[in-house]
């Protein structure tokens, strides 16, 4: 039996939707972004203290950017919530209004030590 | 009517029952019948045969005929057309007035439908294809206790396919090791786990005793991961006031979703337990067992598309629909067919995929498509790219066959899924590069790289693809 095979397994603390990828890359984070909004569903964000990552709702950033088209303002807008809440948990959420839902939600950022 | 008189003996069937110029009613009932007729009856008087003995009609006349206005009950078949590559068979279509059915009821409706006439001599087989239930009579049905929208929103699952398994060995195990086994799957990183559909109450595991142990299980993983978990809890039993007993406890437990086999335990069990779903707030997921003996034979029984309308109107959260990886085309298509019917909010007519009649399910809420048995990582990009987000991804021996156990085995599960979710995002073709897309996710996930050293590579199907759109 190979050494792989015998490894402990650790639980990890996750936060759903790949979470059990790497931190996604200022890229990889644009790529989705422009994948909410070809969906037609607007994109939102929402933060929260790591204590409070298991509740329904979360603090909104702000409202939802209807209307908006351009990744790279869903981008700064991200940025601006993490210079203000530096020690929150910060998501991305596609808000689907057809099917009355959130097409995506996945976390962009985890404060230092998550 | 009035200047009608009684003529007893034996008519032909087609002289009431076969209406050729008959324009269906948006509150008809349309029915698909693949009919084979014995040798010698003509196909009119075959399709008539069937519209009569699903409907209003008897062998011979009966004076109480004329008591009734049998013109306004009367089902008719209106339709006839070739069955492509079969020179026995043909369709019969029949439209049945909206009054022939019992409010609220798939009992009535397939009572009616596939009842004795399934028996008749003037048909040699029969199978019923497709139905059309009109709006009016979808209204009256309750449908499934949540839906794809409210069980997304509960679990806290979004973007994605949900992960799950079912619990090996499917029997045998007792209820404190079988809840050792839910808890390492979960813990792992899956959504969900599975009873067996075969798991009710054996003496070896007696069902409080599983209920109890699984919900320790699911409540610390759920602790443990910070991700909402749950474990289909089956709750089919030898009677009705077991069931919802059983039902009782999983929510005295605090367990968020419990499972039911419909067609063992039968419709009006089915319909009863989405009913105490809907109203504890319970999600329920189905599994299909004895649907092959209804559904396999291409000539006789029910496909399987009716029964998954039914189990939509009967009331379910989930339903087995099959896998579709590595079985034909024509599989493929039929299988996208009735996953549409589960799903949408409207289904167009469309003979490719096995859909005879345009399909309008109202404001009913959708079931998620549950793919399981057979299935491990490298069947993970194609699984995405048929069912998209809206299903239930089930790897049983693909997460407890894992060389390092349910633990690893759900975390390689998780990895590949959410590598193919991500890839299929940024535009990437998950059938033609899935080989690619779960080679470079193992880079950064052991339990992935050994799970796809474990299970052999399959051949991705570049053409068949393809066609898929065509």
């Amino acid at each position: 039996m190979s050494a792989l095979q015998t490894d402990d397994y650790r639980t990890q603390y996750t936060l759903e939707t790949f979470s059990f990828l790497p931190d996604l890359t200022a890229d990889e984070i644009f790529d989705q972004v422009v994948y909410i909004i070809n969906q037609g569903w607007t994109p939102s964000i929402e933060h929260d203290k790591p204590e409070n990552a298991a509740a329904h709702y979360w603090g909104m950033w702000k409202l939802p950017f209807f209307g908006m088209r351009d990744p790279m303002e869903v981008l700064s807008e991200i940025e601006a919530c993490r210079q203000a809440y530096p020690d929150h948990l910060i998501r991305l959420v596609g808000y689907d209004n057809y099917t009355q839902c959130q097409g995506h939600n996945f976390v962009v950022y985890r404060p230092r030590g998550m | 009517m009035a200047n009608q008189t009684f003529d007893a003996g034996v008519k032909d069937y087609q002289l009431t029952y076969w209406v050729p110029d008959y324009v269906p009613l948006d509150t008809d009932l349309l029915a698909c019948f693949k009919v084979v007729p014995q040798e010698g009856v003509p196909r009119e008087e075959a399709a008539a045969a069937v519209a009569a003995e699903s409907s209003t009609g008897t062998w011979t006349t009966v004076w109480t005929d004329l008591l009734t206005d049998m013109e306004y009950y009367k089902g008719r078949a209106y339709r006839i057309e070739d069955v492509p590559g079969d020179k026995e068979a043909f369709y019969a279509f029949i439209a049945y007035p909206l009054d022939l059915f019992e409010e609220g009821s798939v009992v009535n409706v397939l009572t009616s439908l596939v009842g004795n006439v399934f028996g008749f001599k003037a048909v040699r087989s029969l199978r019923l294809e497709d139905l059309r239930f009109p709006v009016a009579y979808i209204k009256t049905c309750m449908g499934p206790p949540s839906g794809i929208q409210v069980e997304r929103d509960k679990l806290n699952k979004y973007g994605r396919p949900m992960l799950g398994a079912t619990i090996k060995p499917k029997l045998g195990l007792s209820a404190k090791n079988y809840g050792r086994a839910v808890y390492e799957c979960l813990r792992g990183g899956l959504d969900l786990t599975k009873d067996d559909e075969n798991v009710n109450s054996q003496p070896f595991m007696r069902w409080q005793n599983r209920f109890e142990f699984v919900a320790e299980a699911v409540h610390k993983a759920t602790d443990e991961t910070g991700e909402r978990k749950g474990h289909y809890l089956n709750v089919t039993a030898p009677d009705s006031e077991q069931m919802l007993e059983r039902a009782e406890f999983a929510k005295e437990l605090g367990m968020p979703i419990i499972m039911h086999d419909f067609l063992t335990a039968g419709f009006t069990a089915n319909t009863s337990l989405a009913k105490w779903c809907r109203k504890n707030g319970v999600l329920l997921h189905i599994h299909r067992a004895m649907h092959a003996v209804i559904d396999r034979n291409p000539r006789h029984g029910i496909h399987f598309r009716v029964l998954a309308k039914c189990l939509r109107l009967s009331g379910g959260d989930h339903l087995h629909t099959g896998t579709v990886v590595g079985k034909l085309e024509g599989d493929r298509a039929s299988t996208l067919g009735f996953v549409d019917q589960l799903r949408e909010a409207f289904v167009p007519e469309d003979r490719s995929r096995g859909v005879f009649f345009d399909q309008d399910w109202g404001s009913m809420p959708g079931v998620f498509a549950v793919a399981s048995g057979g299935i491990h990582v490298w069947h993970m990009p194609a699984l995405v790219n048929i069912f998209g987000d809206d299903s239930v991804l089930q790897f049983g021996g693909g997460t407890q066959g894992h060389p390092g156990g349910n633990a690893a085995g759900a975390a390689a599960n998780r990895v590949a899924l959410e590598a193919c979710v991500k890839a299929r995002n940024e535009g990437r073709d998950l059938e033609r590069e899935g080989g690619d897309i779960l080679r470079d996710a193992a880079r950064h996930s052991k339990e992935l790289a050994v799970a796809l050293e474990t299970w052999k590579e399959i051949k991705f199907e570049f053409d068949t693809v393809d066609k898929l759109d065509a």
